[in-house]
């Protein structure tokens, strides 16, 4: 590694940074940026992440973004410049790893360039594939490029990432940690050599990486890099990630601070906002900025997102008296039924069902009774409740209809947004490579 | 003898991406292996690339029916954080 050489530590005040505002605080206040979710692949996996939702070391988990092709990025693209006319940045973050799609996330910022050779051109991602593409991201002018770099030290590398896809094999253990831990370190190498601003993004995991955060600060500054962002992980059972489900806890916001302050230094990021692969607007908006404004139908539960309908499902939740999805299926006489669709999830009359479980005194007629249910559950695509009997799974699954206990004992509106990031509707039109 | 994507699929691309044999095909928010074109990498030097890359346990079976990555192999989530044949997260 290269030692402290002041020729190649960016100026601070570099006119590039200026109008980017996720590396220039003053910039977050009046510029506006926008992600173009053209990458839906990744290269690997990482302990905090659920790969059904968006890259969770870009995005809150449990968000998924409205996945574009290319040619719908940069339509996107052409509504969100008329809209905000600060927009200076146009980047690409997920919902996977860019690099992981460079058909795709290349032919977008192509498209970008011709279209709007004003505009700065941003790439976000977990390094892997950061050397093989350098020449590309250089010839296109891609000014600035965040990796997400949690560790220095392979070690640390394998409690936080279980496998790594590289050179046509899967890769799991200390020996992807230092596949992965050296293609990093490479890339930003030869990024900030040929003067391209580069933010490293790291993962704050307590108990795993704290000790690494000065150790990466250190590397950073000796290698040029522009700014280092130290991110508290985001980390609950409900994310149904790795960290979330074994109960690796989140950093207490003094933690967070005391790791910034043990870096002690000025080029540390505060103000980010960890947003989504679709985000459009000044960090810390209310995201995504939508195209179209939702139409006028009684909703209960707004998620927003823009794109048309193609097809809604519905979902039978079972609710206890204080909104929790805590009864028990064979319990439930009635289910509340939501329909999801592109623009949110809305109420529909609930179902009454033939009351399946009489208990241990009055077993009467098991069979007819969970007919009954199933078939008043007809249409319905998945049932969240807090738990199901095996004869009731299987009758359920044979009827097409997903049972689901992943949501016990969790507010019905919580639940819901669950199931419609897992079951609802997806607008996305596939990019795939020919 | 070819592969088969499940119900479990995320639509995610890479499979697509990666195989040989252009044999992945969207199918909706899915994706599908077309059986006449898969040839599960047989006499390639590398290992069966949908196989190697896809994130999603049980996403793929061989055509044993086998789960290529079964429950758990991949985020390495304890099988008891599952529910009874309940999807993996």
């Amino acid at each position: 590694m290269s030692g402290c050489d002041s020729t190649t530590t960016p100026r601070a005040n570099d006119p590039r940074a200026a109008d980017h505002p996720c590396f220039s605080e003053s910039a977050h206040l009046t510029h506006a940026r926008i992600h173009l979710a053209v990458a839906p692949a990744c290269n690997m996996q990482c302990h905090y992440c659920n790969r059904a939702f968006d890259c969770a070391n870009e995005s809150r988990p449990g968000v998924a973004s409205t996945l574009s092709t290319p040619s719908e990025a940069v339509a996107r693209l052409e509504e969100m410049v008329e809209r905000l006319p600060t927009l200076s940045v146009a980047g690409i973050a997920g919902p996977g790893d860019p690099l992981a799609n460079p058909e795709a996330t290349f032919l977008t910022f192509r498209l970008i360039k011709e279209r709007f050779p004003k505009l700065k051109l941003c790439l976000s991602t977990n390094g892997l594939n950061l050397p093989k593409h350098l020449e590309t991201i250089r010839s296109l002018g891609i000014d600035h490029v965040t990796v997400t770099l949690n560790t220095l030290d392979p070690e640390v590398g394998t409690r936080i990432y279980p496998w790594i896809f590289y050179n046509q094999r899967r890769w799991r253990g200390i020996e992807a940690a230092r596949i992965l831990l050296e293609q990093q370190q490479a890339g930003v190498a030869e990024l900030t050599a040929h003067g391209v601003l580069v933010k490293l993004n790291s993962v704050l995991i307590p108990g795993l990486n704290a000790g690494q955060m000065p150790v990466i600060n250190r590397w950073a500054k000796a290698q040029g890099v522009f700014l280092h962002n130290i991110l508290p992980l985001l980390s609950h059972p409900s994310h149904g990630t790795y960290f979330g489900l074994t109960g690796q806890r989140e950093p207490s916001s003094a933690e967070l601070e005391q790791v910034r302050a043990a870096c002690g230094d000025a080029r540390l990021m505060t103000h980010c906002r960890q947003c989504r692969a679709d985000a459009a607007g000044l960090i810390g908006d209310k995201e995504p900025a939508s195209a179209s404004s939702p139409p006028q139908t009684r909703r209960v539960i707004t998620i927003q997102s823009s794109g048309s309908s193609h097809s809604e499902r519905l979902v039978a939740v079972a609710v206890d008296a204080q909104g929790m999805v805590n009864p028990h299926f064979g319990h439930t006489e009635r289910f509340q039924i939501y329909r999801l669709w592109s623009g949110g999830c809305e109420q529909l009359p609930d179902r009454l069902a033939g009351r399946y479980c009489v208990g241990p005194e009055g077993c009467g007629d098991h069979e007819a009774t969970l007919q009954a249910t199933v078939k008043a559950l007809a249409g319905v695509h998945a049932v969240l409740c807090a738990r199901i009997g095996f004869t009731p799974w299987q009758a359920l699954l044979t009827a097409g209809i997903q049972p689901d206990n992943s949501q016990a004992g969790v507010p019905v509106a919580t639940a819901l947004e669950y199931a419609w990031h897992r079951y609802g509707p997806r607008q996305q039109r596939l990019a795939v490579a020919s | 003898m070819a592969y088969h994507i499940t119900h479990r699929c995320i639509g995610c691309t890479a499979c697509a991406q990666v195989c040989p044999s252009q044999a992945v095909v969207v199918d909706g928010t899915r994706f599908r292996i077309l059986a006449t074109r898969c040839l599960e990498c047989a006499g390639e030097s590398f290992e069966p690339q949908c196989g190697a890359i896809c994130p999603v346990e049980e996403a793929i079976v061989d055509s044993a029916g086998g789960a290529v990555n079964p429950l758990g192999s991949l985020t390495a989530i304890p099988i008891v954080y599952f529910s009874a044949g309940s999807s993996a997260p």
